[in-house]
């Protein structure tokens, strides 16, 4: 195959070209090559044909908004997914919506052996946007009000449609470009990324973007200082939210079942185990000369465990409380702790009420086990002159109020994260042809990711 | 591989074909244009030099699609009025050929189809749709162009044209097809977009500048 001797008078290396221009003899560079279509004096702002060798002027235009100097300047390299490219073309574009004029501006970027891709760039907001070569499928969806388009097996949503205006140009295009050239303009959206057509008389381009944050377009042109500064939330930028919501909501739900497993589990293994069932009368008349009282000793078996007491009087419209201490016989070791129980209802004139109960439990936590009594020294409503009242003990019961506690400590996260998410996506799709108007609109419009 | 090698009728200089049906050549050295009958070579035409171009292939660039590697062994260049592009004429190292077009860095492999029943250019229209081997293609743009030059081996007699009129269609999955009217018998090529980096060329030409 090395038999084919390599072409005598070999084809000269293609240089940058440097020409003036026809209007007012600034000097002109052209660095695509000839990829370029048109090129623009930078003086003068005469469009000029790039593939006539005299620069044919094309159009000549007032800058209307005076000089706009390009953030990356023509000629700048910078490295871009791994490929050198060279700022070749600058323009500004504007689309006008309810009075209200928004500018952006876009870079074409050169590489000899890769082509042209362009960067977009909105307040502080950037896209890395390259030609489609597969071709976009658009369906209507529901109606056909809110339009999807399908590229390469993602679904995109439908953003905006707009009226692009050229507005100033400087550099080389690889198109006719004229200032004052409109096109309609059409974004669908798929968080980072943007697909767009654009559609220029008969002719229908599309092109698909990712965003970039102005750090990477710095860092990838070696840029000086710093890059502006991104304001509010554009079309395609990544939710720094939505991503994590569901692996939060995921986590939060194995964390769920295990405290499910793990309150079954100790509710099982629980023995709830009776120590001490008997009912007192209370009497105000003894209660005066003998307040307080111990009951029968008990004993606690096993590892220390907890200690329900639970207490029920059958009050109403009254109250009794009773001061409890759980005494070890054998040490002397006391727990100390009141409880109240009452009850009141009654009628008034948004009908019937109540309030209070006529049971109480208390849990009194690892307590070692041993010979144990209760020492109870009641008192009660001095208009009740006596009542009856039961006095429980039970040794080792499951305590639920812990695992409500850890359940809430992790919801708290996820409906953080979930709130963050869901403002996030309010404010991209208020800018949008398909504002939120209410929570299902929103919930349809976001948190499709993974 | 059969390199048959014959001699210039204009100039005497050596001719050798690295592509075994190749039917047409140009001559390095002289520019005749030589047309392989079954004895011999004959000059039937002569190309003028070929505009600057900006394709970073040329004339043996080697590369690689799928598992094949190839060989740039000719080219057509078609000029049209927004530019110029390149159909490589490329040899797969099976011995069969195919296209590789480069329009402003937009790469394209096809190969000629035998599909039947070819629409009539006055038929066609952008947005149209056809099917052809179980793939639905939408027509993207219709281009009239103008031939502007040939260069190396090309696989049938290709050097008097002026106007060609190519219909180019794409699928939603990155295939891509022309159909071609420079013949009265209009020609179909089926292929799909392919990424620079993905043929691996190797020999390319060198741009001042750009390593």
């Amino acid at each position: 195959m090395s038999t084919g001797a390599p072409p005598l008078s070999g084809t000269p290396k293609p240089q940058a070209k440097a020409l003036n221009c026809p209007k007012c003899g600034a000097a002109i560079t052209l660095r695509s090559f000839g990829q370029a279509e048109t090129v623009v004096c930078g003086s003068c702002h005469a469009i000029l044909d790039a593939k006539d060798p005299n620069l044919a002027i094309l159009q000549q235009f007032e800058a209307a908004t005076g000089e706009v100097k390009p953030l990356i300047p023509l000629g700048t390299r910078g490295k871009l997914r791994g490929t050198d490219y060279e700022v070749i073309g600058f323009q500004r574009r504007s689309t006008k919506v309810e009075g209200i004029t928004y500018y952006w501006q876009e870079y074409v970027l050169f590489n000899p052996y890769k082509g042209i891709r362009y960067l977009s760039e909105y307040h502080g907001h950037w896209n890395d946007i390259s030609v489609c070569k597969t071709l976009p499928a658009v369906g209507s969806k529901l109606g056909g009000s809110s339009l999807t388009a399908n590229y390469l097996g993602e679904t995109y949503k439908h953003f905006q449609s707009a009226e692009a205006n050229t507005d100033f140009v400087l550099g080389e295009f690889p198109w006719q470009v004229r200032v004052g050239e409109l096109a309609e303009v059409t974004d669908f959206v798929h968080p980072p990324r943007v697909l767009s057509s654009e559609k220029l008389q008969n002719e229908v381009t599309w092109s698909i973007g990712e965003y970039m944050y102005g750090r990477e377009v710095w860092d990838a042109f070696q840029l000086p200082g710093a890059p502006p500064e991104a304001m509010g939330v554009y079309e395609n930028q990544p939710s720094p939210a939505t991503t994590k919501v569901t692996g939060v909501w995921v986590a939060f739900a194995a964390f769920a079942v295990f405290l499910l497993a793990l309150m079954a589990g100790f509710d099982m293994r629980a023995k709830k185990e009776p120590v001490l069932h008997e009912t007192y009368q209370y009497n105000r008349a003894e209660s005066k000369s003998e307040p307080s009282f111990v009951t029968d000793v008990f004993e606690l078996t096993g590892h220390p465990s907890t200690v329900e007491v639970k207490t029920y009087a059958p009050v109403s419209n009254h109250w009794i409380y009773l001061n409890y201490a759980l005494i070890n016989q054998d040490t002397g070791q006391a727990w100390d702790f009141g409880r109240e129980v009452s009850y009141y209802s009654g009628y008034d004139s948004d009908g019937s009420w109540s309030e209070g109960k006529q049971n109480d439990a208390v849990v009194v936590p690892r307590v070692p086990p041993g010979h144990y009594y209760l020492r109870i020294e009641p008192e009660a409503d001095p208009a009740l002159p006596g009542i009856p009242y039961t006095v429980e003990v039970n040794r080792d019961v499951p305590v639920l109020g812990i695992y409500g506690i850890a359940f809430l400590a992790l919801l708290a996260p996820a409906v953080i994260m979930s709130l963050r998410a869901y403002t996030f996506e309010w404010s991209r799709w208020s800018e949008s042809d398909h504002p939120p108007m209410n929570v299902a609109n929103l919930a349809s419009s976001s948190g499709d990711d993974e | 591989m059969t390199q048959p090698i014959a001699n210039c009728p204009n100039c005497g200089a050596k001719i050798v074909f690295r592509w075994s049906s190749s039917v047409q050549t140009v001559c390095q050295f002289c520019k005749s244009i030589l047309v392989r009958t079954d004895v011999h070579l004959k000059k039937v035409g002569q190309v003028a030099d070929l505009p600057p171009d900006n394709s970073p292939l040329q004339v043996n660039t080697e590369g690689q699609y799928g598992h094949q590697a190839f060989v740039v062994v000719g080219r057509i260049l078609y000029e049209y009025d927004q530019g110029g592009w390149n159909e490589w004429h490329v040899m797969m190292n099976d011995g069969t050929s195919a296209w590789l077009s480069d329009a402003q860095s937009e790469y394209a492999l096809s190969r000629s189809s035998k599909s039947q029943n070819l629409p009539t250019l006055a038929m066609v229209h952008v947005g149209q749709q056809f099917t052809w081997s179980n793939q639905r293609y939408t027509v993207s743009v219709i281009t009239p162009a103008h031939y502007r030059g040939v260069e190396g081996e090309l696989p049938f007699q290709y050097w008097d044209k002026t106007d060609v009129t190519f219909v180019d269609l794409r699928t939603e999955s990155g295939k891509f097809a022309t159909l071609d009217y420079s013949d009265p018998q209009p020609a179909l090529y089926l292929g799909e977009f392919v990424e620079f980096d993905d043929l691996k060329l190797k020999n390319l030409r060198s741009f001042e500048g750009w390593g």
